[in-house]
């Protein structure tokens, strides 16, 4: 039994973010972080592991090279395996195409019965929420996305998904692809056994060579010039002009609450 | 259906807009969708289209023309009542095939998220996520370049015969917005982010003479593999966040005293005739408030006519919820405070002083 992780390395973007002249992000000024809810979709693994210790945790995820070390931490958290996607064929490319080249790394690795595949909801860079489920369409796995609560059962999962204003409990058979949210668990840390011993671990790279020929990957829509998706503009949002300063006093407030008034506004 | 090819771009003609509804009740986005989607579909001299599935909704089938569909086509199945990502995709990428539109609308609700990159990917084309502005024509996008972004629009050659879907969104939480196309593939797919597009009025006589055809699409329940066991509704209070005219946010800013901070945001949208209470995610994650009061990236994005702020630092995430609202007063200790950047009215002060002071006021007009 696998359960194979999608794991993407984003800049961290709840800090200051670096935006260039030309309105794209500076990446190099920014730090590198694993993506919030890829964290939960790994624990999501490593806990289903703790109950059947045979399972094999393999995370797999795509970009440049120096993702290794996040592979390293991923690995020193327990999972068994790593996979690394990463050539200048596959560089920007949009869901569409991510989902398709991670989808031919997944059917690369092998998919059987029992396996799960887990991403996180959403990336915090990208902020489609889209790899998932494409990545499930490829693969012609049913999906369960926003899972919040998950039980594995003989052949089959079932998995708590969170609407806007409540959950349905959805049955889906295994093999199956989960979308994770950070409500469904608390990440673990990496151990110091972990980390003493990552480096013993299989750690493998998939190349453009390696997948080239996977039936899934149609080189006419990966990479930036395949995708079907093109950036055409991109822009910092607009600054408000400077607003009115009050004075917080009776006054001050009294004046704003008149100048409401007298514009209708309240 | 045959011969259907994705590359086709002059095959393809008409803006459809999937009409989401739950428990026989469409929601609001759809209309959104609708009403925007009208716009779109003039810019191209097109139709427009609403697609509704479910099971006993022809009651329903009729609304979407009071928002400008041309034509409503409508899948009735008792396999489509309640949502599964597996019928759902199967009928919505048959009737697309069927039909062939250029242009493809789905709300960006918890389900329309799960649905659209799935849809997508079996129909082979581009998808944009959760687009906050969309257009067709090029002066109509350069304009709202000219007023949302500081781009220098005489840089750069600008086709304005073209006639693709423009669709701008927000990315990396908000601190970028970049405007995508999808020019060698159709449908034309988006996402849009609810309560962001302005909802027309609803046209009875419109929606009572719309043309509605109901369509046959085989399904059968081996057809859906992830299965729903229940639908359990979360019901608290509903508080309707994304329709209120007046909101009153709180923040980190309350931790002092809890139970005195919400009591003067009740009392403070009260005195403005009537008003909800949100929340930043600090609150929500201390469990002072419910998810549901969220605003911003991952809570409710709103467009009250008032949204006041307190004891919110405005970390963008959170701005991203709410700096379209029309009126903004942020009352803040800090006077450094980021959320001042989108405030109309600047408060400087301690929000358990400047609160009672603002209800004294509101009282006396
Ligand atoms: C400003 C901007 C806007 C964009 N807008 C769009 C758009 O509207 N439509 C579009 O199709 N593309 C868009 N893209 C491209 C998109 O961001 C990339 O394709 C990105 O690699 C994947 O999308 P995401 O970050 O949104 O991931 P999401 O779909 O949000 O990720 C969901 C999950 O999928 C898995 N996953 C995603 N990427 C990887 C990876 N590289 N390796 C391993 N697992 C992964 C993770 O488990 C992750 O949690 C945009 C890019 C930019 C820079
Ligand atoms: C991926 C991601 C998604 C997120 N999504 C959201 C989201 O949807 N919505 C959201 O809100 N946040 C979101 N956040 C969190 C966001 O980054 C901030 O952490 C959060 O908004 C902080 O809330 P706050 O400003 O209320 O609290 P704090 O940061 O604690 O700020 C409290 C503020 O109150 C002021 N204050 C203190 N005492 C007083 C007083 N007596 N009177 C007046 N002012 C006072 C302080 O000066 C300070 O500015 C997200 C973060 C990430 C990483």
């Amino acid at each position: 039994m696998k359960y194979i992780v999608c794991v993407k390395q984003v800049p961290d973007t709840s800090g200051k973010v670096a935006v260039k002249e030309d309105g794209t992000m500076d990446r190099s000024k920014m730090a590198t972080i694993i993506n919030p809810d890829d964290l939960n979709a790994v624990e999501a693994a490593l806990t289903l592991k703790d109950k059947n210790p045979e399972a094999k945790v393999i995370v797999v995820s795509m970009g440049p090279p120096p993702a290794a070390k996040m592979m390293h931490e991923l690995l020193a958290m327990g999972a068994d395996e790593a996979v690394l996607v990463s050539g200048r064929e596959f560089g920007g490319s949009d869901t569409f195409a991510t989902s398709q080249i991670l989808a031919g790394a997944i059917a690369h690795i092998g998919l059987e019965q029992d396996d799960i595949v887990f991403c996180g909801r959403q990336a915090i860079d990208g902020d489609t929420a889209q790899v998932g489920p494409q990545i499930a369409e490829k693969l012609d796995l049913p999906q369960v996305s926003y899972a919040a609560d998950i039980e594995q059962e003989a052949g089959k999962l079932k998995v708590k998904r969170i609407l806007e204003d409540g959950y349905m409990v959805i049955e889906a058979p295994t093999p199956c692809l989960i979308t994770c949210i950070k409500e469904l668990n608390q990440p673990r840390y990496m151990t110091v056994k972990g980390i003493l011993e990552f480096d013993q671990k299989p750690y493998t790279v998939f190349d453009f060579e390696t997948l080239k020929d996977e039936p899934l990957i149609e080189l006419d829509t990966i990479g930036l010039k395949g995708s079907p998706t093109n950036v055409y503009k991109s822009f910092s949002p607009p600054v408000k002009g400077a607003g009115i300063t009050v004075e917080p006093t009776a006054e001050g407030i009294g004046s704003m609450v008149s100048t409401l008034a007298a514009k209708h506004i309240i | 259906m045959s011969n259907y090819d994705c590359r086709d771009i002059q095959a393809f003609s008409g803006v459809m807009v999937f009409c989401e509804q739950r428990e026989g009740v469409m929601n609001q986005t759809s209309f959104e969708l609708l009403s925007e989607g009208r716009k779109l579909a003039d810019d191209l001299g097109v139709d427009l289209w609403g697609l509704l599935l479910g099971s006993g909704v022809e009651e329903l089938a009729k609304q979407p023309g009071g928002y400008g569909a041309d034509k409503v086509f409508v899948v009735d199945d008792p396999l489509l009542e309640p949502y599964t990502t597996d019928a759902y995709t199967k009928v919505i990428t048959e009737v697309v095939k069927e039909k062939r539109p250029e242009i493809l609308l789905i709300g960006a609700t918890n389900l329309g998220r799960d649905l659209g990159p799935r849809i997508a990917a079996r129909l082979h084309t581009g998808l944009t996520a959760d687009a906050t502005h969309l257009d067709i024509d090029t002066k109509k996008y350069m304009d709202f370049l000219a007023e949302a972004s500081n781009l220098d629009l005489t840089k750069g050659k600008w086709n304005m015969e073209d006639k693709g879907l423009k669709m701008t969104r927000p990315a990396f939480g908000g601190h970028l917005m970049a405007t995508i196309i999808c020019p060698r593939f159709r449908p034309q797919m988006s996402t849009v982010r609810p309560g962001v597009l302005a909802c027309a009025e609803f046209d009875a006589a419109k929606a009572e003479t719309v043309t509605v055809e109901p369509l046959k699409v085989p399904l059968a329940e081996s057809d859906i593999r992830a299965k729903v066991l229940e639908v359990v509704k979360e019901t608290k209070e509903i508080v309707d966040l994304i329709g209120a005219e007046v909101i009153v946010s709180v923040g980190g800013g309350i931790s002092k005293d809890v139970e005195g901070g919400l009591k003067l945001a009740e009392e403070l949208a009260e005195a403005f005739g009537g008003g909800v209470v949100g929340a930043s995610r600090a609150v929500v994650d201390a469990g002072w408030l419910p998810s549901d009061r969220q605003v911003g990236q991952t809570g409710k994005t709103v467009r009250p006519r008032i949204y006041v702020a307190l004891g919110i630092s405005g970390a963008i995430q959170h701005k991203a919820g709410m700096q379209d609202s029309e009126y903004i007063i942020a009352v803040n200790s800090n006077p450094d405070a980021p959320i001042f950047e989108a405030a109309d009215y600047a408060i400087s002060g301690d929000l358990y002083k400047v609160v009672p002071l603002m209800i004294e006021a509101l009282k006396e007009v």
